[in-house]
């Protein structure tokens, strides 16, 4: 069968398979938006995949003060995990470590749900008694006494159990200036969607992994079907035209958000063309038999 | 759905004891059920329908029009619903109230809120003392829930306070948070002697505050998140407040006659 082809770009006929994670969102502010997004660059660092970081860590959108809790400038960040213990771990060192110690910073709960995870409730102790609880309605908030003043820290944050990780696109380029410019114009593109995070650095990941290793303390190793220098020696997916492959990996709150983040991404990719971008695009996949979310590529495309 | 409404037919001549007269305790009443209640507290027997004239309507919603200062206890141990009083009442009203909506209209006796949970208690005109405290022998006052007082409160408001929020935006009689537990008291106009005595913690803020006790300490000028932050969920209730709570304010820290771990705050 020939493979479909927009704008010159071929697409796969393929999906990403993606799985169900445990997310949550907080709103970090600080007295202006510099010290905001340090705060949640801070906290997101070292937060790519799961398998070594504990957690997918990275900044959704930016808040202007008009639309914060405190009025001040906000940046909103979420935080995925394979589980609910190790989402509340990851989440209470992240903020303690990492929001707590930033100059200025205040921390609050930004998304609703019954299920709720400790932020405050967790890092108050810091206080060594001096901490004050402040309710007001159904709202419940940590004045925790710091050297600039109070870190202030609602209680508890929302979580939901209906997060998706792991979508994602394979940007397959002739070299490797083209495949980053179409990478770089689709995590644009994807950064635009609410409720999203592309965990790898700048939203890129260049060492997409199968799954297993000839070593057994291996759990994963590096996709030589997908890499260039070893298209002659293994059972390679890339065609002769193919000298550069990136992936974009994409955690979503919702499974819509991962859906319309991909969309957006194919769309960048396939305006872009195959010239000066991608040739072709394909998707990440393990057969389909490990995870229940199946994002097929010819469903998103523009 | 319309409102019960009962109306004042004449002053009583005894006080009356309104509790009954909440919207849990009327559920599927009808307008027979509920004008045979008895309200007295003397031994002369007075009902329901003997001192209002009922309009029948849903009893989640109760509407009394006309007030006295002998009508007390209206609203107590409400635990949902609406009561507006488009008038004077007596006291305790909204006392162990613990959700729903309670506006009084006008005045109200010793004892408003006192001891309320939770609930959003309103009071149009003055309240009288010993605002959202708790009775002889009980340990804790107010412990959740909104009280707002747009007129003046008498003295001792949010004795024992444990948890809630306070406004009251004329002035406070003496001793405002006397042994307060916790929880927060706002007061935008003048305040009495001795603000916070003996309390232990909580926060009190106050426009135009007197000369505090010795027993506050200066912690100095502030411009903190909590108090922006709590300007912004007040000013759907009192703009007066939220314009209060975004001013540089100074911190106090007491009273250290007791725990000390409260503080006062007032406007740099």
């Amino acid at each position: 069968m020939r493979p479909m082809k927009k704008n010159g770009v071929r697409i796969d006929d393929s999906f990403a398979e993606a799985f169900p994670m445990r997310g949550t969102a907080v709103l970090i502010t600080a007295p202006n938006r510099r010290w905001a997004r340090q705060a949640a660059a801070t906290m997101t660092g070292f937060a790519t995949s799961v398998i070594g970081c504990g957690a997918e860590a990275g900044i959704d959108r930016e808040r202007p003060g008009n639309t914060t809790p405190d009025g001040r400038p906000g940046v909103r960040v979420l935080v995925f995990s394979m589980s609910t213990d190790t989402l509340q771990t990851q989440l209470a060192n992240r903020v303690g470590q990492c929001v707590l110690t930033s100059p200025g910073s205040a921390c609050f709960a930004d998304l609703d749900g019954a299920d709720r995870l400790p932020i405050g409730d967790s890092i108050r102790y810091f206080g060594d008694g001096w901490q004050v609880s402040k309710k007001f309605g159904d709202r419940h908030f940590w004045r925790i006494p710091v050297m600039d003043g109070e870190f202030l820290c609602e209680a508890t944050t929302g979580l939901t159990k209906k997060a998706v990780g792991g979508g994602n696109l394979l940007l397959m380029g002739a070299t490797p200036e083209t495949t980053m410019r179409a990478a770089e114009l689709a995590v644009a593109a994807m950064n635009n969607v609410e409720g999203v995070i592309l965990p790898f650095p700048g939203g890129i990941v260049r060492s997409g992994s199968k799954v297993g290793s000839k070593y057994k303390a291996m759990m994963a190793s590096t996709n030589d079907a997908y890499c260039p220098t070893l298209r002659g020696a293994v059972a390679t997916n890339l065609d002769e035209d193919v000298d550069c492959v990136l992936e974009i990996v994409i955690d979503g709150l919702t499974e819509e958000g991962v859906a319309d983040a991909m969309r957006a991404g194919l769309a960048a990719i396939v305006k872009l063309g195959p010239d000066h971008g991608a040739v072709r695009v394909g998707a990440g996949n393990y057969g389909g038999k490990l995870g229940p979310f199946h994002f097929h590529l010819k469903d998103l495309l523009p | 759905m319309k409102p019960l409404v009962l109306t004042l037919k004449h002053e009583p001549n005894q006080r009356l004891d309104l509790a009954p007269l909440a919207p849990h305790l009327l559920e599927g009443k009808s307008v027979k059920d509920v004008a045979a209640i008895e309200l007295q507290t003397t031994r002369e027997t007075i009902t329901v329908g003997d001192i209002f004239k009922i309009r029948s309507g849903g009893t989640g919603s109760i509407r009394f029009e006309g007030g006295s200062v002998r009508l007390d206890n209206i609203g107590q141990n409400m635990n949902a619903g609406e009561i507006v009083i488009e008038g004077d009442c007596g006291k305790s009203p909204g006392r162990n109230m613990s959700g729903g909506n309670l506006v009084a209209m006008g005045d109200c006796g010793h004892f408003a809120g006192s001891a309320m949970s939770g609930g959003r208690l309103e009071i149009a005109g003055d309240a009288g003392g010993f605002l959202g405290a708790p009775l002889e022998g009980e340990m804790e006052g107010m412990t959740g829930g909104l009280l707002i007082v747009r007129g003046n409160a008498g003295a001792r408001a949010g004795d024992r306070l444990r948890r809630g929020t306070i406004v009251i935006e004329g002035s406070a009689g003496d001793f405002p948070g006397s042994r307060m537990i916790a929880g927060t008291l706002i007061v935008l106009g003048e305040c009495g002697c001795l603000p916070g005595y003996l309390m232990r913690r909580g926060t009190i803020v106050l426009a135009d505050p007197p000369e505090l006790a010795p027993t506050f300490v200066d912690c100095g000028e502030h411009d903190l998140a909590f108090a922006s932050v709590f300007s912004g969920l007040l000013r759907p209730e009192s703009r007066a407040a939220a314009r209060l709570l975004s001013r540089p304010l100074i911190r106090f820290a007491g009273d250290m006659a007791a725990l000390g771990k409260g503080e006062i705050f007032f406007p740099a």
